[in-house]
């Protein structure tokens, strides 16, 4: 197998709040392929927004290392900084809060440009913004319009066209179809699909949207809490899931499919806090298989090949 | 099935119901002519993308429209045989709470953050009921352990409370007085998958314990599929098509229902492609003549700008299954969701 275009080990973030340290991330590790979408799903505040912004640094890591193409980025100077910014971006969730409102769509996709010192003439500053709209579908037209002129569809696309910019290997998604209504929602996936192709992209897709993380990923990490619970390739985990939490995940979503009938794993209890958790499982408190030895640290292992499981009752649940 | 005339069988009747808001001197069509009918101990679900007028057609059952801006044109509204359009606001202070209530999306913003949550909740009790301060908490209590929150979290405020626990707490606040009615706007759109299935469940038994009737306003078809007997697809301010959730969902007709199951990404198979809609929901100020969806529509003809009458009548598919399209012929039974799957 090639180096995968990133690599993440046991990646920590903290942060510092009154009560304690609320941890966040607290030891990630992954491999994403060049040209691959690896989807992050889970529950609000189980630190999956975090993870993907400590990996492009926008926040600093706690502890642990980043592999980008193979080079240690987990310490930045100014120099490498640069060369994260133009080799990996982002897309936001909410393209109202994340453009700028007094700046044109035009300004929003130049920004990048310029600031790379990349293009230097007017004119192929123009015809390299006029490319990258092309490219998201957005209307040349709409060059000098402001976000509020845009509808929530169109502003995704400038948000998307803004992190092409500088043709980058790799982007995180941060949920970026979740404030969108379905039938933009799949136009929008569809943009992001063909780009992948086209551009040779890689992805990491940032979710709680489990049907939209099974469209678009190859494989897919299971948060909990700051922890990676299970890691599969994409088709597997939603035909053998096999940590009770996404079990309960998966059995939860409601199914268009009115005469399936589902046996519905129904958690009891909301999640623990994350500041200054207790060593062992952290989907203990909820989980219909506690024991006792789910008082001591998990770890991810391998139980069918590329499929990793961080439970230690998972051989016995399912019958491995 | 719709008659003009309100049906005095079922427990909610609405006909013609017309509400349009006034902004910057434009007039804005949210609500056009809608009209059904929801039996007692069913749930009727209203679907619809942002914009589509769900929340509005609620709003103005329970006549909590700002007005102005809104302005109810025409319609009625029948409830066990009162029209609530004409009752005196006195009267209508009555029923709200009492005989109708209501679930907002945002828990968030639903609750008074400077008041207890128990206090939220006995403040509704003391107004409808006949109860003394005592037995109003009392009472408070038991609604929140309905829910599933101790009592003993009376004094707390909301800010204490997650997410899904605010929620239950506005239900519970929604459930107090055993209303016949609620409208439940969007209940579990704010909140996680697990949270939310607690949550739908929560509701299930809590309408075949009281057999409340229910209107649920969502997007997620998901949802629809959990709790709903019977489904209206709302469209740039009207339904275009509505039936029982069977019909709906196994058999959609009308092209934009059609596309909006197909543009969900489906969780049990594989889709290489989404066939998203083309184009954009419509202006609102400035709605397409007939049919509001066939600029987007890919079946569309000259029939469905809705020739002098300006908008597409019902058909009657049978069993109560009514859909507005022109082109019904051409889209035909069965193959309508594979010709759209061969379409993207």
């Amino acid at each position: 197998m090639s180096t995968p275009l990133l690599e993440v080990k046991n990646l920590k973030k903290f942060f510092d709040t009154p009560r304690g340290k609320l941890h966040a991330v607290d030891g990630v590790s992954f491999k994403i392929e060049k040209g691959q979408t690896l989807g992050v799903v889970g529950e609000s505040g189980c630190g999956k927004s975090t993870l993907g912004r400590t990996i492009i640094h926008l926040l600093e890591s706690t502890e642990g290392q980043i592999i980008f193409n193979g080079e240690d980025i987990t310490h930045i100077n100014k120099k490498k900084r640069h060369y994260i910014n133009e080799n990996m971006q982002i897309v936001f969730q909410d393209p109202c809060s994340s453009l700028n409102p007094r700046r044109t769509v035009e300004e929003t996709v130049q920004e990048p440009l310029l600031i790379s010192k990349r293009l230097k003439s007017k004119a192929s500053l123009q015809a390299e913004t006029e490319r990258l709209m092309d490219l998201v579908g957005v209307d040349r037209r709409l060059r000098l319009a402001y976000p509020h002129e845009l509808d929530g569809g169109r502003r995704q696309r400038v948000g998307i066209a803004r992190a092409l910019s500088l043709s980058p290997q790799f982007i995180v998604c941060d949920e970026p179809v979740s404030a969108l209504d379905v039938s933009i929602q799949a136009q929008v996936l569809n943009l992001l699909q063909d780009l992948q192709k086209t551009q040779g992209l890689t992805y990491m897709f940032v979710t709680h949207d489990l049907s939209v993380v099974r469209h678009i990923s190859d494989n897919i990490c299971v948060m909990y809490l700051g922890q990676l619970v299970e890691t599969s390739p994409s088709k597997e985990l939603f035909v053998s899931p096999l940590h009770p939490y996404t079990k309960a995940l998966l059995s939860a979503i409601p199914s268009t499919d009115i005469y399936a009938k589902r046996e519905r794993i129904t958690l009891k209890g909301e999640i623990t806090s994350p500041i200054d958790p207790k060593p062992g499982c952290r989907f203990a408190a909820r989980c219909p298989y506690v024991c006792d030895k789910c008082n001591e640290p998990q770890r991810l292992e391998e139980l069918l090949p590329n499929h990793f499981v961080s439970c230690c009752r998972a051989r016995e649940i399912n019958d491995l | 099935m719709l008659e003009t005339e309100t049906n005095k069988n079922a427990f909610l009747s609405v006909r013609g119901l017309t509400v349009e808001y006034t902004s910057d001197g434009e007039i804005i069509q949210a609500v056009n002519d809608v009209s059904f009918d929801l039996y007692k101990g069913k749930t009727f679900g209203l679907v619809g993308e942002t914009g589509a007028g769900k929340t509005t057609i609620a709003k103005s059952i329970i006549r909590i429209l700002p007005q102005p801006p809104a302005r109810v044109v025409s319609g009625e509204i029948c409830l066990d045989g009162q029209d609530l359009l004409t009752l005196e606001e006195e009267k209508m202070c009555k029923i709200r709470g009492k005989k109708i209530s209501m679930i907002f999306q945002d828990p968030m913003t639903a609750l008074n953050p400077i008041m207890c949550v128990g206090k939220q909740i006995t403040e509704a009790i003391r107004k409808h009921e006949k109860l003394g301060r005592r037995q109003a908490t009392q009472k408070a209590k038991e609604m929140l352990e309905t829910v599933g929150i101790s009592g003993e979290r009376y004094h707390e405020f909301p800010h204490q409370f997650s997410g899904g626990m605010k929620q239950r707490v506005v239900i519970a606040m929604a459930l107090a007085c055993n209303p016949d009615l609620i409208l439940a706007d969007e209940p579990t759109t704010a909140l996680d998958v697990t949270i939310q299935a607690q949550v739908l469940d929560m509701i299930n038994d809590l309408k075949n314990k009281y057999s409340t009737s229910m209107i649920m306003i969502t997007h997620d078809l998901g949802v629809v599929a959990e709790v709903c007997d019977y489904v209206a697809v709302v469209y740039a301010g009207r339904i275009v098509e509505m039936g029982t959730k069977e019909q709906i969902f196994t058999d959609p007709r009308h092209p934009y229902t059609v596309g909006l199951f197909c543009s969900l990404p489906d969780i049990n198979s594989d889709t290489e492609r989404l066939c998203a809609i083309e184009g954009l929901p419509p202006d609102p100020s400035n709605l397409p003549k007939g049919c509001a969806f066939n600029p987007r529509c890919p079946y569309v003809t000259e029939a469905c700008s809705g020739g002098h009458e300006g908008y597409i009548p019902f058909v009657d598919l049978g069993d109560g299954h009514m859909c507005r399209c022109t082109n019904l012929e051409k889209i035909e039974r069965g193959d309508n969701l594979e010709h759209a799957a061969v379409r993207g």
